[in-house]
């Protein structure tokens, strides 16, 4: 075999140029090509303890699947991620992976890790594009599963039950399944067209996908019991937004991100001539600094804001968002406020006018300065207010992406399904809830995650199911 | 993709369907609402249920012509199918234990109200009816109120049917004269309900509001359907489409759910406009 290549620098990504893509919706990263995957898998040193391995939720054979792409053999490697992994094209775009496998990256010392997540992309996209689906079903076992939500813990788990020929149903409340990676995740982050593949994929697997049905209201969980389901996995995903509880949220124009992507991405606003409407243009701030965060000012730039605000109130090195999706958000001219938040949402009021059309729309934040002090019981520095540094900035719209608390829909209506504090529904290491042949995982169970922890939860619960409906045999 | 069975125009405005959707009518009860869309890349649009037939699996809505989407749905007919319809959701009315209720309707409210009043009357309790309208061609529901009714008021606002005057008159009327509600129930225009807790407050009877608020979702997600509460004199956020659509009218902050129903009245005139077009039906 070649030697390794010990450039310390990875293989750049190729993307959409800068001021260009931030008028578009199409995807921003392009994807290695052929030789530039084979480069870059050149640098991993197949480590003989595998250090990314233990970095990853889902346990995917790292050095092995490089190891197949540096024989060219990338169907091969698209075989032994596929193992672990039940999204790869998913993952290969989402996944935090600089905390995770990367982090780990022996290659990273000195210099760039290995850029796993970069060729788990291109293993998967190649797959896709030059493999046919195999159309070899399983031996159906008489077992049925039911999953509640159709994100990617209740994919994962569809999945995985549905190949060892379980006959499973996914229910989903919404009109498209797909759960946060349709409504949520943008276009040009994570194409719709990945999402309804791995959809499609089920669906060969005879996964039943029951949309327009919200498990809680038309059905409950007992209900599918009566129907005959052995076992429930519940994945409904995080709820209801949170707000800051600051004057002003519910003037016009201030959205929960979840409002604001859902508007875009779900119901399409971002086209022309849309049926949903959504503010556009104008001077926008998104309040928070996760994930969601850079999808709503990067999604507000492209419907034609002027200026896109990130206000958080830490700084640059406790944003938690992808590095990756920072990156990109600042070239694309994204005003990060960091050190800041908000106090109070202003709106317009024409005392002379009550008519006046632009009453009650926000027309400016005020903010006030912070620093960091102590650490927090997480370690994180907590943020302090620094008296008198209060300041506004005139902006249209506002976007609140502070997170998420639990859906109440499916606890209030399934007796003995226990709850945390944080309503967060209690499972032990199986994924088991309190209640007997009840699972549940991702963001329901742990609060906002991110779409690996959920689909590793969805795997565990798989098994668990397996494991609890063969017994019965 | 599910059938409307049946269709009737109850006024030029006012549209009532039957539609096919068994799961969501074996459960529906009187408060609750269905979210639809017409077709493939239409608004998703929530609409309170007017009635369900369980043995035939249909949900009944009735609906007012008032934007683009509702102009679609018009132009559907027996036969045709809508592309979603899901529900039923929020919480339903809370009815128990109720013996003697005041229901004010005003426009299409009327028809979301009608199951409410009709639920009361099975469970034997006395229903005091007022329902209001601009003017006698956009009256619906005369005939089903009277049947679960104990008294009917009909009000319009111009005095071509019924009494003159709006829904709050015979209220007042009523209050004043020492008739004793366990509870006032309205649905109808934001404005109308406003006025309907002012009416009843110095009397100290309740009053639940039926809020529709602008979704998407309706099962909790979005945030969009937010109202601010005011609770023992601190302000709370609720979400209709979960901890609603009924409210304790005397904690609503009317004022402001008046504004956001605002949000989108230049998009909405447009789309309105532009579906007519399409229709080639005038624009009113």
């Amino acid at each position: 075999m070649a030697k390794a290549n010990m450039a310390q620098k990875r293989n750049e990504m190729p993307t959409q140029e800068p001021l260009v893509r931030a008028q578009n919706f199409d995807e921003v990263a392009l994807g290695y090509t052929e030789e530039m995957a084979m480069d870059e898998a050149m640098r991993c040193l197949d480590c003989k303890n595998m250090p990314c391995v233990e970095g990853c939720p889902v346990k995917i054979h790292i050095p092995a699947f490089i190891n197949k792409i540096k024989e060219g053999d990338f169907e091969g490697a698209y075989q032994i991620i596929a193992k672990s992994s039940s999204l790869p094209a998913v993952c290969g775009r989402v996944c935090p992976q600089e905390t995770q496998c990367e982090a780990r990256c022996v290659r990273g010392i000195k210099g760039e890790s290995v850029g796993i997540g970069r060729l788990e992309r291109f293993v998967a996209d190649w797959h896709n594009t030059f493999t046919a689906a195999s159309l070899e079903k399983p031996t159906p076992n008489g077992h049925r599963v039911a999953v509640v939500g159709s994100g990617p813990s209740g994919l994962t788990c569809a999945g995985d039950l549905a190949k060892k020929g379980y006959k499973v149903t996914v229910f989903e409340a919404l009109h498209t399944a797909g759960g946060v990676l349709v409504y949520g995740i943008p276009e040009f982050r994570l194409p719709k067209a990945i999402v309804a593949k791995e959809v499609e994929g089920l669906k060969a697997l005879d996964v039943d996908i029951e949309t327009n049905v919200v498990i809680g209201k038309t059905l409950t969980v007992d209900e599918l019991f009566g129907m005959g389901y052995e076992a429930v996995f519940i994945g409904s995903g995080a709820g209801l937004p949170n707000f800051m509880g600051i004057p002003g949220e519910s003037l016009k124009g201030v959205y929960s991100a979840n409002e604001f992507l859902t508007r875009s991405n779900l119901m399409k606003a971002y086209r022309e001539n849309p049926e949903t409407p959504i503010m556009k243009g104008g001077r926008v701030a998104v309040v928070g600094g996760g994930n969601v965060a850079m999808d709503a000012a990067r999604t507000a730039l492209r419907l034609g804001a002027q200026k896109v605000y990130i206000v958080y109130r830490r700084s640059m090195d406790e944003l938690p968002a992808r590095r990756e999706e920072v990156e990109h958000a600042m070239e694309e001219g994204i005003d990060f406020m960091l050190l800041n938040n908000p106090v109070e949402i202003l709106g317009y009021h024409n005392p002379e006018n009550p008519r006046d059309e632009k009453n009650g729309f926000v027309r400016g934040m005020r903010c006030i300065k912070m620093e960091l002090g102590e650490p927090d019981a997480k370690g994180r520095r907590r943020p302090v207010e620094i008296p008198g540094s209060e300041f506004e900035i005139e902006v249209d719209t506002v976007i609140i992406s502070i997170g998420t608390s639990p859906n109440p829909l499916i606890k209030n209506t399934t007796s003995g399904l226990d709850v945390n504090s944080h309503g967060g529904i209690i499972v032990n290491e199986d994924g088991l809830t309190t209640r007997d042949a009840v699972y549940a995982g991702g963001d329901a169970v742990t609060g906002a995650a991110t779409v690996i922890s959920a689909m590793g939860a969805g795997k565990v619960a798989a098994k668990a199911i397996d494991e609890l409906l063969q017994k019965k045999n | 993709m599910y059938q409307i069975v049946k269709k009737k125009v109850l006024n030029p405005t006012v549209v009532e369907l039957h539609i096919k959707a068994p799961l969501v009518a074996n459960k529906a009860e009187p408060g609750q609402f269905i979210i639809l869309r017409t077709d493939e890349d239409g608004e998703r649009i929530p609409l309170t249920v007017a009635g369900v037939c369980k043995e035939e699996g249909t949900v009944k809505i009735i609906y007012q012509i008032v934007g683009a989407t509702t102009r679609k749905l018009a132009e559907k007919n027996e036969g045709d199918f809508l592309q979603d319809f899901v529900g039923p959701l929020g919480v339903p009315t809370h009815l128990e234990g109720l013996k003697k209720v005041c229901i004010v309707g005003g426009g299409v409210g009327c028809a979301i109200a009608m199951p409410i009043a009709q639920r009361l009357h099975e469970m034997g309790a006395e229903v005091v009816g007022i329902i209001g309208f601009r003017s006698r061609d956009l009256l619906i529901c005369e005939e089903e109120f009277k049947a679960c009714c104990d008294r009917l008021t009909v009000m319009t606002d111009d005095g071509s049917y019924g009494r003159h005057g709006n829904v709050t008159l015979p209220l007042k009327e009523m209050l004043e004269g020492g008739e004793a509600f366990d509870m006032i129930i309205t649905i109808g225009p934001l404005i109308m309900m406003k006025f309907v807790v002012a009416t009843a407050k110095p009397f100290g009877v309740p009053v639940t509001v039926s809020m529709n608020p602008v979704m998407i979702d309706g099962t909790g997600m979005c945030g969009g359907c937010r109202l601010t509460l005011n609770v023992d004199g601190k302000k709370v956020t609720r979400f209709a489409c979960v901890d609603g659509p009924d409210f304790n009218g005397y904690e609503v902050d009317f004022d402001e759910a008046m504004s956001r129903g605002r949000m989108y009245t230049e998009f909405e005139r447009h789309a309105y406009e532009a579906t007519c077009n399409l229709y080639k039906k005038e624009v009113k």
